[in-house]
């Protein structure tokens, strides 16, 4: 294997960063970005990226990844989630603590953190959850945690159903820097549901999940970051309702921030007439009203990241009945080409929700997301913005191929990726 | 996929009065001595019956034989199938014994169109979850169409559907087929058991509409609904919408009164049945199987799928 | 000069070989035959096959009553054999209408009728169709024409007219006529 070098020349790239756009080359020595200037001239041991045609932007943050591992690794790995986030042009991915053991204890969090390190494709940033086992009865040890780094805590897969716990959540949470991020769905609205619940669902006859299921803990975990000033961050959007809540939360001054996954802003749920569970997620795909406001919302900033969801299962699973199979999608190869494709949106802000919005988010603003200046650390994406794609489930890197979006138009390609200065994905090829 | 039969709006009013008309022959048939034609003969029809029951399984399985078919029986509850045999795993292994239609019912909503995908043979769904159950619907409709001698269609007949909607499968597939045939259906129903967004042609009062029908459809109310706080209790329902003594002496000689069975007595049908001048419920039964035969030989018997023509030459 | 086999087009496009008269003729001499040859009408009941037989079998029936109108006629009834037919699944076949069989056909003398007599499986069909309804004395056969091409040992007691045809044509017989179409130049 041949030793990757550590010294690299980005060159006739656009870059787009926070600070604007500009087109300049890009030159990267020992992970740290040493010069950015139009015409540089290469160097003994550089790598030469080109770029041409393409834009260089920080690289992208993805604020929910299912990487399956501990517990469910014949569906994904920590690495080949990586893998997958690296093609898909994330240099850091937090990873969901539904896993088996759940992530809510030091020694599972720090297992998940070096299996990252040891794939080195993307940093892999662990969550906590928010009770011990995802059970919804106590309180996990945010303080360990939190020493341990993690700065995102969800019981992703559920929410918190028990008010008082969630309160006290909150309250506890406002101390430590630490962010409470939730999945909103009332449980007992939502028994038996495999669909969105509206007209096609109940020509189909089949349970739903209506909007007010998320709607009602929206709300009700608003109120409580009124009340305990601790911040809030809303996993998958997926109602209009939804949107005009946090909308007039943010305009009352509250600390809440939203992501949306590139399915809600494409698909709606009349792909469930074909029965086929590739289309069943929680929260599920809605109506056209739905993705026109979750569009908005991105547009106007009150979403303010891009979230896969990723979330591999494996394709017997997907082949059961709807109410049998497991809901969830891949999303981490496709989500550039989904939002270009989708979002009528300047391309500096749709980069800003893949990347330093969600850098934000997940406290790691200090080295991803970064402007694109010298001294800064080299997490970078490289992606030609207008190439026409389509999916192909058998070239997916993840281990699993439950994509929603064959035959579905993509617009957008990531071509490199370069983490902690090493160019882990060239020309759509993940080097390791 | 062969020809199949998973819906009545994939159907089509075309072939759903051609089935009714093929159904007149197999009445015939039906009414002999030796009611037995080798129309099916050297064909295999294997009922998949994940849910239990006894009755529609045993209309399809006379069906099949009285027209020569060989059966297979696979009966199955739900932890088998989780042991480990997925339902495409299942599908495949009988396919490769030689099957040429699949009858199947199934808990899932959809699962019958997955099946397709998995098999060439033909598939015939008895009823998927809450979804839909279109050889009800065809003998429902057969059933009207000889009670009341409506040859043509059913324009101008008004239908009251009485029950759990928002959970039946035949609520589902009967309304659909009413429609196509001409015939106006309003739903009666408490606003628990409607399907979440449908609004027109509905009541919750059973009295509002009882003057003023041709035909009273019945819903088997379960008693499980009872746990899911849908209605209060059972009492409660049969008093709103049962056919009580009372409903039964006000309603019409001439309006029939059908049920897909089994049924609940006491609950929605609260007089006795055999007491009703429009029960035609027995005839509905007969007619499963006069219907089962009629769709087992038009997908099995036919060679050709748009065959309307006149009767081959001597 | 296209084939018209379906006898439903309104004009026959071919060459008409009977007339109304001769077909009327021939159904006259076939039921006087009937009745010879059954020495009266004791059992004996007329079965139209459908389609094409029926309105033979009725002509027949009413030509019967006719000539013996001291009797009471001769029993009447159809029998739809499409249900039996050896080739389903390899030509299209659509039930025509319902048999209607209101008498029993135990020990009846059964004379089959119907309009073209060619292969001989619609025949074998129908006498599979009526064993099915009980075990007639016998079993005859009436047809108006008799094209050939028999494909099974099948053959006719009484016939309106033999007309050797190809395989290529068609023939349609109505009360106004048979007409034979197709065919070569």
């Amino acid at each position: 294997m041949k030793s990757t070098p550590r010294k690299l020349l980005i060159t006739n790239g656009r870059l787009i960063d926070a600070g604007g756009e500009r087109s300049a080359d890009v030159r990267i020595a020992d992970g740290v970005v040493t010069e950015v200037g139009v015409g540089l001239l290469s160097s003994d041991g550089e790598q030469i990226v080109d770029a041409a045609g393409m834009v260089v932007c920080p690289g992208f943050v993805d604020l929910h990844v299912h990487l399956r591992e501990p517990g469910r690794e014949e569906a994904e790995t920590i690495e080949t989630g990586s893998r997958g986030a690296a093609i898909g042009g994330f240099t850091a991915i937090v990873a969901m603590p539904n896993t088996d053991p759940t992530q809510d204890s030091v020694g599972v969090v720090e297992f998940v953190r070096q299996q990252g390190e040891r794939a080195g494709l993307c940093e892999v940033l662990p969550s906590g959850s928010i009770t011990v086992g995802r059970k919804g009865e106590t309180l996990t040890p945010f303080a360990e945690l939190a020493a341990a780094g993690v700065r995102l805590f969800t019981d992703d897969g559920n929410g918190v159903q028990d008010p008082q716990l969630m309160r006290r959540a909150y309250e506890y949470a406002s101390d430590l820097g630490i962010t409470m991020a939730q999945h909103c769905e009332v449980e007992r609205l939502t028994e038996g549901a495999v669909m969105h619940e509206g007209s096609c669902c109940s020509h189909l006859g089949l349970p739903g999940w209506p909007s007010l299921a998320e709607e009602l803990m929206v709300h009700r975990d608003i109120e409580l970051v009124r009340l305990t000033g601790a911040p809030a961050h809303f996993l998958h959007l997926s109602t209009a309702g939804s949107v005009e809540l946090v909308r007039k939360a943010k305009a009352d001054g509250l600390a809440v921030t939203a992501e949306a996954t590139p399915h809600h802003i494409s698909l709606t749920d009349e792909l469930l007439r074909s029965y086929s569970a590739l289309y069943k997620v929680n929260p599920p795909l809605r109506t056209m009203d739905d993705i026109t406001a979750i569009r908005e919302g991105l547009r106007d900033g009150t979403i303010d990241a891009i979230a896969t969801d990723h979330a591999p299962h494996v394709s017997a699973s997907k082949e059961l009945p709807l109410d049998q199979a497991p809901p969830g999608m891949l999303g981490l190869e496709t989500a550039l080409g989904v939002s270009i494709a989708h979002l009528d949106m300047p391309l500096v802000d749709i980069v800003a929700a893949l990347s330093w919005k969600p850098a934000e988010i997940a406290g790691v603003a200090d080295r991803h997301g970064r402007p694109i200046e010298v001294g800064e650390p080299a997490n970078l994406t490289a992606f030609d913005p207008a190439e026409e794609w389509e999916v192909v489930p058998g070239q997916l890197a993840s281990k699993s191929r439950n994509t929603p979006f064959v035959g579905v138009p993509l617009t957008g390609r990531v071509k490199h990726t370069i983490f902690n200065g090493e160019v882990v994905v060239l020309d759509g090829v993940a080097q390791k | 996929m062969g020809r199949s039969l998973l819906s009545i709006s994939e159907l089509g009013e075309p072939r759903l009065r051609r089935l009714l008309s093929i159904a007149d022959h197999m009445a015939e048939v039906n009414r002999r001595p030796n009611p037995k034609v080798p129309a099916l003969r050297g064909k295999t029809v294997c009922n998949l019956f994940f849910e239990d029951s006894t009755r529609t399984r045993l209309s399809f399985e006379t069906a099949a034989k009285r027209l020569s078919a060989d059966t297979m029986n696979f009966a199955v509850s739900q932890s088998s199938l989780n042991k480990g045999e997925s339902l495409r795993d299942t599908v495949e292994t009988i396919a490769a014994m030689g099957v040429d239609a699949f009858v199947i019912r199934h808990g899932s909503s959809g699962a019958p169109w997955q099946l397709s995908a998995w098999t060439d043979a033909s598939v015939i769904n008895a009823g998927d979850g809450w979804h839909a159950h279109p050889t009800q619907a065809l003998l429902d409709m057969y059933t009207v169409r000889t009670s009341l001698n409506r040859l043509e269609g059913f324009e101008g007949l008004r239908v009251a559907m009485v029950g759990d909607i928002k959970h039946s499968r035949v609520a589902r597939s009967t309304t659909e087929a009413f429609k196509m045939l001409g015939a106006d259906v309003t739903w009666v129903s408490p606003r628990t058991l409607l399907p979440p967004s449908h609004k027109e042609h509905v009541v919750s009062n059973l009295d509002e509409v009882l003057d003023d029908i041709d035909i009273l459809y019945l819903l088997r109310m379960q008693k499980e609904r009872m746990n899911e706080a849908l209605v209060p209790n059972l009492r409660e329902y049969t008093t709103r919408f049962g056919l009580t003594p009372e409903r039964a002496a006000r309603l019409g000689d001439h309006v029939l009164v059908m049920h897909p069975g089994p049924m609940n007595r006491g609950v929605e049908m609260a007089v006795d049945p055999s007491e009703l001048r429009g029960n035609v419920i027995n005839q509905q039964v007969t007619n499963g199987i006069n219907v089962r035969m009629a769709v087992l030989f038009d997908l099995l018997g036919s060679g050709s799928e748009n065959s309307l023509a006149g009767s081959p030459e001597a | 000069m296209t084939n018209t086999p379906d006898e439903q087009s309104p004009e026959p496009v071919g060459k008409q070989v009977l007339g109304p008269d001769d077909v009327r003729r021939a159904i006259t001499r076939m039921a006087h035959e009937i009745i010879e040859r059954n020495r009266g009408l004791a059992g004996v009941a007329l079965v139209g096959i459908q389609t094409g037989g029926v309105w033979v079998a009725e002509l027949l029936a009413a030509e019967i009553a006719r000539i013996e109108p001291h009797t009471d006629g001769v029993r009447l009834g159809s029998v739809d054999a499409s249900l039996y037919r050896d080739d389903i699944g390899l030509r299209p076949v659509t039930p025509g209408t319902v048999s209607d069989l209101t008498f029993s056909v135990e020990g009846a003398t059964v004379v089959l009728v119907d309009d073209v007599l060619y292969t001989g499986r619609t025949v074998r069909s129908a006498l599979d169709a009526i064993g099915d309804y009980g075990r007639p004395k016998s079993v005859q056969l009436a047809v108006i024409v008799d094209r050939g091409h028999r494909e099974l040992p099948i053959r006719p007691d009484y016939v309106g007219k033999n007309l050797p045809t190809s395989s290529e044509e068609s023939v349609s017989v109505t009360v106004d006529g048979v007409v034979i179409s197709g065919g070569g130049s």
